[in-house]
């Protein structure tokens, strides 16, 4: 009797989670306007979006936007989480706090200082600010899933090669580097997510000359309900679900999570 | 090969430094600076002292809207850990198998597009949405509901999007619990009620008040949520920091009030330090208490 009541509450919450974005699916297809009465299935949502020239750019540069920054991030990110499990140095405890505090930090509070700074120094709002931003926001993530990767891991091997002769950088990219890489590889792909979802910070810190897709997305759910953002909102939803399920499978290999 | 070693060295520790220097520490200072300054109509800001910024904050119209943000964070708080705490105990009764299986259920949404989400609710909360059909269907209501654009929409919304911010806090500190101290209890008489307010809660309290601080925060600074799902009336605090800086161009409030998120940030992190001091001292997590 408990046994059921437990799954049936698991179940409830579930179908919770997943019931909106069942609907927005499912109204992707939908031949009406308004998506209020199934009136049978159409693909013409989705080849309205691919003859949209507007929402097709905005598309392309969140592209471009998250493929440099997840790449920016995992590198400088990976690279931290060596530094910070590898070496002592001063002001360590300062670097960790600030990427603990980076991580809690409310999106809309990054958002307002990265804007303030963009502006004192003359940095004009669009691409490069927004890379800037999207880097920043991905950082922690990437430092907190290599650096719990390396925490689990034997590192004897590593100073049996530093024994044997290896340089740092020879110890970095012949043995951490593989031994790290689901989680290099993780961090990158839950860096791409952040940063083609992200609407708080974008929101400040892009011009009008370079928009991007979840921004394009909002200006048109402001105006109301429109059948071509139900069809880029599954395509959005369907990549990120990838990706996660990607990320975590590369997680949870060898039983490390 | 020295040399090398120090290159390396240097970088691995430089680059990330100096971007979380520049990026992180750098602005945040910059916005308390700002919200020190004086507001200036043509170039946003003038480096002159003023207190403008603060006194704003407690202007009694401004008082009523934080106060109405505030309140709206919290019920989305206390919503969440109603819906998340039995769901977490719920599932401890399951094999470790599909523990792993229902919270990677619950994480894939979470790592989707919130906006998009926040929009499909609209399909769900409106006047032919789901809900609304489906009580006229049963004969529970005759006219539909005026669901949307409320306060109560924002807060659906809000906990909607914000539940597994608690779910997983609570969960890995209820993992961390030790069981044999409510088997032990069991054996010397404590009934079900008196396990989990004496055992069961005390000790998971860090994993609350963490998931409190992960939803509380963010809940305020959704304005995309209060956007779409309150109309204009139900402004969240992150809808005024958002007109202060893309609007009315009120820089120095604007940054007082993310100084206000902050020191909130701060009161919360310092309840959770306690928390932990506690459940560290009285209980079962760390070996000293056997």
């Amino acid at each position: 009797m408990i046994r059921i009541f437990r799954l049936g509450f698991i179940g409830l919450v579930l179908c919770y989670v997943y019931t909106p974005i069942f609907i927005l699916v499912v109204n992707s297809f939908n031949e009406s306007r308004y998506g209020n009465k199934w009136s049978g299935f159409t693909y013409k949502w989705y080849e309205k979006l691919f003859e949209n020239d507007s929402l097709m750019e905005a598309g392309w540069h969140t592209l471009q936007v998250g493929l440099t920054s997840a790449t920016a991030a995992t590198v400088i990110g990976t690279l931290a989480a060596v530094a910070l499990q590898r070496y002592r140095f001063y002001g360590k405890g300062a670097v960790s706090s600030l990427v603990f505090v980076s991580m809690l930090t409310p999106d809309i509070v990054m958002a307002i200082a990265l804007l303030i700074l963009f502006v004192t120094l003359g940095i004009e709002l669009g691409y490069i600010s927004l890379l800037i931003a999207h880097i920043t926001f991905c950082l922690p993530f990437v430092i907190i899933s290599v650096f719990s990767r390396l925490k689990g891991m034997d590192m004897s091997v590593t100073e049996a090669a530093r024994d044997l002769g290896a340089n740092e950088w020879q110890v970095f990219s012949k043995i951490i580097l593989p031994m790290i890489l689901p989680a290099v590889a993780s961090g990158w792909l839950l860096s791409f997510t952040l940063s083609i979802d992200d609407v708080i910070v974008s929101s400040f810190v892009t011009g009008p000359g370079y928009e991007i897709l979840p921004l394009k997305i909002y200006s048109m759910v402001r105006v109301g309900v429109s059948p071509e953002v139900n069809a880029i909102s599954t395509l959005l939803f369907v990549g990120s679900v990838v990706l996660i399920v990607i990320s975590q499978l590369l997680l949870r290999k060898k039983g490390n999570l | 090969m020295n040399k090398q070693f120090n290159q390396f060295r240097f970088w691995a520790i430089g680059l990330a430094t100096s971007w979380l220097a520049l990026f992180v520490l750098v602005p945040s200072l910059m916005v308390l600076v700002t919200s020190f300054l004086t507001r200036d109509a043509d170039f946003l800001i003038q480096y002159k002292f003023s207190l403008e910024g603060w006194k704003s904050i407690f202007d009694p119209t401004f008082i009523s809207l934080l106060w109405d943000s505030l309140s709206m964070s919290m019920i989305t708080a206390v919503i969440c850990l109603a819906i998340a705490y039995p769901f977490v105990m719920c599932l401890m009764g399951l094999p470790q198998r599909w523990r792993g299986i229902v919270l990677f259920l619950l994480i894939v949404p979470f790592w989707t597009n919130s906006l998009v989400r926040i929009y499909a609710i609209q399909f769900l909360l409106g006047k032919k949405g789901l809900i609304n059909e489906t009580l006229q269907f049963v004969g529970l209501i005759d006219k539909p509901l005026d669901m949307l654009y409320s306060q109560f929409a924002v807060i659906f919304g809000l906990s909607y999007i914000l539940l597994p911010f608690m779910i997983l806090p609570i969960y890995s500190s209820m993992e961390r619990l030790d069981f044999k101290l409510l088997d032990a209890a069991k054996d010397l008489g404590a009934s079900a009620s008196q396990r989990l307010m004496r055992i069961t809660l005390p000790l998971t309290l860090p994993g609350i008040i963490a998931g409190c601080l992960m939803v509380v925060l963010p809940a305020m600074g959704m304005f995309f949520v209060a956007d779409l799902l309150g109309g204009s009336k139900h402004a969240l605090l992150g809808n005024v920091i958002k007109n202060q800086f893309i609007q009315t161009r009120d820089w120095p409030f604007g940054a007082a009030l993310s100084i206000l998120m902050i020191l909130l940030l701060s009161f919360m992190l310092w309840l959770y330090y306690r928390a932990t001091k506690m459940s560290n001292r009285e209980g079962g997590i760390n070996d000293s208490n056997f």
